[in-house]
């Protein structure tokens, strides 16, 4: 269920802070230079730095064009019941309608949460335990037969529920599901593929209810998965699916998805805009070209040979010094925080970090302005003194328990907790770090020079990527073993509240074997009280008071050492039309850009 | 220039010239007048005279200087290899500012990336760290590397290759069809899953000597075939030479054949396969560094600096190019040298 670098969707609240419009305008300010003051035209299109964070840029309705998308890796598959990126969350839209939506505008609005397929918001019993959802009626696949309820409920189970089950993707439903203990999944022996499923019912064709274990006031965000986008049984053929996905949107493949090579859509004509309030369906049709590399990419979008730059994680650093520092791009470039956190895990377990004193000479003793700077800086994140995105309920940017001058670290507060410690002369331990991702180098070769100042020794151990959160990492075992006292990590939420991002990482029931996400090994009581009680709560504002709660308690244990809120610096051509930054995704909204370009 | 790897040296030593490495009472038999020089006088001659293998012999004797003396020359500049110096640093872009001290409000980076007295070579992007030092620092562990893999190589090559030219049969056999699989290993790939898999600590080594000790095998261990298909080509040819038929009948046993006979006949083309195997050990270093399975970080390393600034590549192209100046130098300098080595050595050369 790790989602690090996976940057899955996110949920922006009422109460958004201020602080990163602020940052972004003073970005803005600093970018600008001398050169006009504050970034006003520069471009034929009046576009300015950053406009797509908070508005539409290059508003149109004009319908018409090809939307050429190009990515460096690939999908991990197009398939909306086995994926978990990001990217394709927000482009698997296209072609999957789900049962909720995030709104398909800028700002703090995007991610309230609106009917797609259902005909309304879910209603929840009155302990939250069973949520009943109706759809629309008449909706048609691309071959022009109807949706029911039933295919929605097929494709959770297949992405969900046995041996079997698709591998990608989260496994919430599994998790929150009653009495579906025992089922199998569609792919078993029995003779109805639903044969099983208790927790979820349905009453008729267009009605279907879910029966949860326990509480779960924030159950709607769940139903915003691609997972609950409907799957006809007879045409799903496993992991091939991805081959041909049968379309519920306003596109429909064409011809084959080719992994690695391409992927071509087409418009659907079965589908009804009616019924739809987030797709406007500009382009006429939507190319994706894979395996290009990011250099190339960066370079034919800046030519204008490219729109999208798929990944939506922006531009590779090469292509961002001279973008930043070109007077005349910089109006088409946006820089937005996302809800990435990036931060370094200070293991509870290893000694001498066992003892609650020494991980504070660790907080303490960090450099958050050469850690800021490994992370590119103010363009590429802004730096964080609590574990909460500051966008998200309950976050409190004003919070720092570690204060120092000018960030560089307080040595004398660091040697005074040693000393508590019992360790006055420092100690020795090691930083873990995937070998393949440059600034989490960076970032662990600043820490321990910042760290050396107080005689903490800290040898840097790097590992492979892909095996990284998973046996590395994301092993306890290996982390003891290794002395792996601290580990560099970055995380976004599955869905931004506190629940959806920090229960992964801090609640000492998330520690496993393998695949632990919860590296810092926090199980603490009142932490985990915590997370506990907050879902059964139904007002969302007594639920952003305890996820204030836990971050402050974390930071205090000392668990996590943040480093940035990121931010990415994405590039949008001046032919791209209705851009703007969606934070549900932490990229540009797909299903709202056209193209002035035939 | 020419390239070795498959086996292409073939310096066969006549047995006159050679005769000072072979049998003491040839020597003492007064083969040839006291005027004449040895094999060794001659080649030494003949390369002074080569100004192309000079210069690389001489470019690589400053290399080791520098690598053995790297302490000393960073002492002498003030800037240790991992020393920040961030206030040079532009921190929105991470380029070398152009004047730290009044950085203007826009962004004004130095082209040259901070080359002044003080950082003769510039300093990296982002840290700020100074280039000179990590390159000399980087040395230091591109050659040791690279000297150990060859000597390694040249160990198990020579014994491997000695013992299947020499008894044939089906030890040959056995050996050859080995080197032929060695030969089709993809050995990137296996180092890449192997550094991947090795665990924090094995033989009684960690951290950065346990990485040093899994490059030297890799490169070592797998690489030795190219110099056994030599060896055993030699042997093959010099057991059958009459000197060995001589020693042979005058009742030497197998042990004083390999070892005073043939064995000594084989240190001028080993020697000269060593050196050019250096510099492509010194590339196969760099590329494991490159992609990221070497040396740990902040030890410096050619490969891991170049993987480092291709990122900086628009903003800061001297941190491109100061490393890759400095493995293109370096393999250069020791196929230069290599070169010249080989061509003193070859008797069919005209002197």
């Amino acid at each position: 269920m790790s989602s690090h670098h996976r940057t899955p969707p996110s949920r922006r609240t009422r109460n958004r802070a201020v602080a990163p419009a602020a940052a972004g305008a003073v970005l803005a300010l600093l970018l600008a230079g001398c050169a006009d003051g504050g970034g006003g035209g520069g471009d034929a299109s009046g576009a300015e730095f950053n406009q797509g964070e908070t508005e539409v840029v290059n508003p149109s309705d004009r319908r018409g064009g090809t939307l050429r998308y190009a990515i460096s890796s690939d999908f991990d598959s197009p398939d909306p019941g086995n994926t978990y990126y990001a990217f394709s969350w927000n482009f698997s839209r296209y072609y999957a309608r789900t049962l909720l939506t995030y709104t398909g505008a800028p700002g703090e609005e995007a991610t309230e949460l609106q009917p797609d397929l259902a005909a309304g918001m879910p209603e929840a019993n009155e302990d939250s335990t069973e949520w009943t959802v109706r759809i629309k009626e008449g909706l048609r696949y691309e071959d022009g037969s109807e949706i029911t309820a039933r295919d929605i409920a097929y494709a959770i189970a297949r992405s969900n529920f046995g041996e079997q089950a698709l591998p990608n993707g989260p496994k919430y439903f599994q998790q929150f599901l009653a009495d579906s203990e025992d089922y199998e999944g569609p792919y078993g022996d029995s003779e109805d593929p639903l044969e099983g499923l208790g927790g979820i019912e349905i009453p008729d064709d267009h009605t279907l209810v879910f029966r949860l274990r326990q509480s779960f006031a924030e159950f709607p965000y769940l139903l915003v998965q691609p997972q609950t986008a409907p799957v006809p049984p007879d045409a799903d053929r496993g992991e091939q699916y991805q081959t041909r996905v049968v379309s519920s949107g306003p596109y429909k493949f064409d011809g084959d998805y080719r992994p690695g090579v391409s992927l071509d859509l087409v418009r659907n004509d079965q589908w009804d805009p009616e019924s739809d309030p987030t797709r406007d369906a500009l382009p006429d049709r939507i190319e994706v070209q894979m395996g290009v590399d990011q250099n190339e990419i960066d370079q034919r979008l800046v030519n204008g040979e490219l729109d999208v730059d798929l990944a939506g994680t922006g531009v590779g650093p090469a292509m961002r010094g001279s973008l930043v520092t070109d007077d005349d791009r910089r109006v088409n470039v946006d820089n937005p925080q996302g809800n990435t956190l990036r931060y370094v895990n200070i293991n509870t377990v290893v000694e001498p970090l066992d003892d609650l004193a020494c991980r504070r000479a660790v907080m303490y003793a960090a450099d958050k302005d050469a850690l800021h700077r490994a992370w590119g800086g103010d363009a590429g994140g802004d730096v964080a003194t609590q574990i909460l995105p500051s966008s998200l309920p309950g976050a409190d940017p004003d919070q720092d328990l570690y204060p120092s001058p000018e960030g560089k670290g307080d040595l004398d507060e660091a040697r005074a907790q040693l000393e508590e410690c019992g360790r006055p002369d420092g100690f020795s331990t090691s930083i873990g770090v995937r070998a393949d991702r440059p600034s989490e180098v960076s970032t662990a070769e600043a820490l321990q020079q910042a760290l050396n100042r107080v005689g903490i020794q800290a040898d840097i151990k790097q590992y492979p990527s892909d095996s990284y959160t998973n046996t590395q990492a994301g092993s306890p075992d290996f982390v003891h073993s290794n002395d792996l006292g601290l580990t560099v990590y970055g995380w976004a939420p599955d869905w931004a509240s506190g629940y959806g991002f920090m229960r992964e990482i801090l609640d000492g029931d998330a520690i496993r074997d393998a695949g632990n996400t919860n590296v810092s090994e926090l199980d603490d009581d009142q932490v985990n009280g915590w997370f506990d009680e907050v879902v059964t709560l139904d007002d969302p504002d007594e639920r952003a008071e305890v996820y204030a709660q836990i971050d402050r308690r974390a930071m205090e244990q000392a668990a996590i050492l943040p480093i940035v809120f990121e931010r990415t610096v994405l590039y949008r051509p001046p032919n791209l039309t209705n851009v703007y930054y969606h934070p549900g995704y932490s990229m540009y909204d797909y299903m709202a850009l056209g193209t002035t370009r035939e | 220039m020419r390239r070795v790897i498959g086996g292409c040296v073939t310096t066969p030593m006549d047995a006159p010239e050679s005769s000072q490495y072979a049998d003491p009472e040839a020597v003492a038999a007064g083969a040839r007048g006291a005027e004449n020089r040895s094999l060794r006088q001659i080649a030494w001659q003949r390369f002074r005279r080569d100004k192309v293998g000079m210069a690389g012999g001489i470019v690589v004797v400053l290399l080791v200087l520098a690598a053995l003396l790297a302490p000393l020359l960073t002492a002498w500049f003030g800037h240790p290899p991992t020393q920040f110096n961030q206030h040079l640093i532009d921190p929105l872009t991470g380029g070398v500012l152009r004047d730290p001290d009044n950085p203007g409000p826009g962004v004004d980076l130095d082209p040259w990336g901070g080359i002044g007295a003080q950082h003769p070579l510039g300093v990296e992007p982002v840290n700020g760290r100074d280039l000179f030092s990590r390159v000399v620092h980087g040395a230091r562990t591109s050659l040791l590397v690279a000297t150990v893999a060859t000597v390694v190589c040249v160990a198990i090559g020579t014994v491997l290759g000695m013992t299947a030219g020499y008894f044939g049969g089906w030890v040959d056999t056995v050996i050859s069809r080995a080197m032929d699989i060695f030969l089709a290993f993809p050995l990137l790939l296996f180092a890449i899953a192997l550094v991947g898999v090795i665990p924090d600590g094995a033989f009684g080594l960690t951290g950065n000597g346990l990485r040093i000790g899994v490059l030297v095998f890799i490169i070592g261990f797998f690489n030795w075939p190219y110099i056994g298909r030599i060896v055993r080509g030699q042997t093959l040819t010099l057991k059958e030479r009459e000197f060995v038929e001589a020693a042979r009948s005058l009742g030497a046993g197998s042990a004083h054949i390999v070892f005073r006979e043939i064995l000594p006949n084989l240190v001028t083309p080993i020697l000269v396969y060593s050196t050019l195997l250096i510099p492509t050990n010194i590339l196969f270093e760099a590329a494991l560094s490159f992609l990221g399975v070497g040396i740990n970080p902040p030890t410096p390393t050619w490969g891991g600096m170049l993987e480092n600034a291709l990122r900086f590549y628009t903003i800061a192209p001297h941190f491109v190019i100061v490393p890759g100046l400095a493995v293109f130098v370096t393999v250069l300098a020791f196929n230069l040298f290599g070169d010249g080595l080989r061509d003193a050595f070859d008797p069919r050369s005209s002197d």
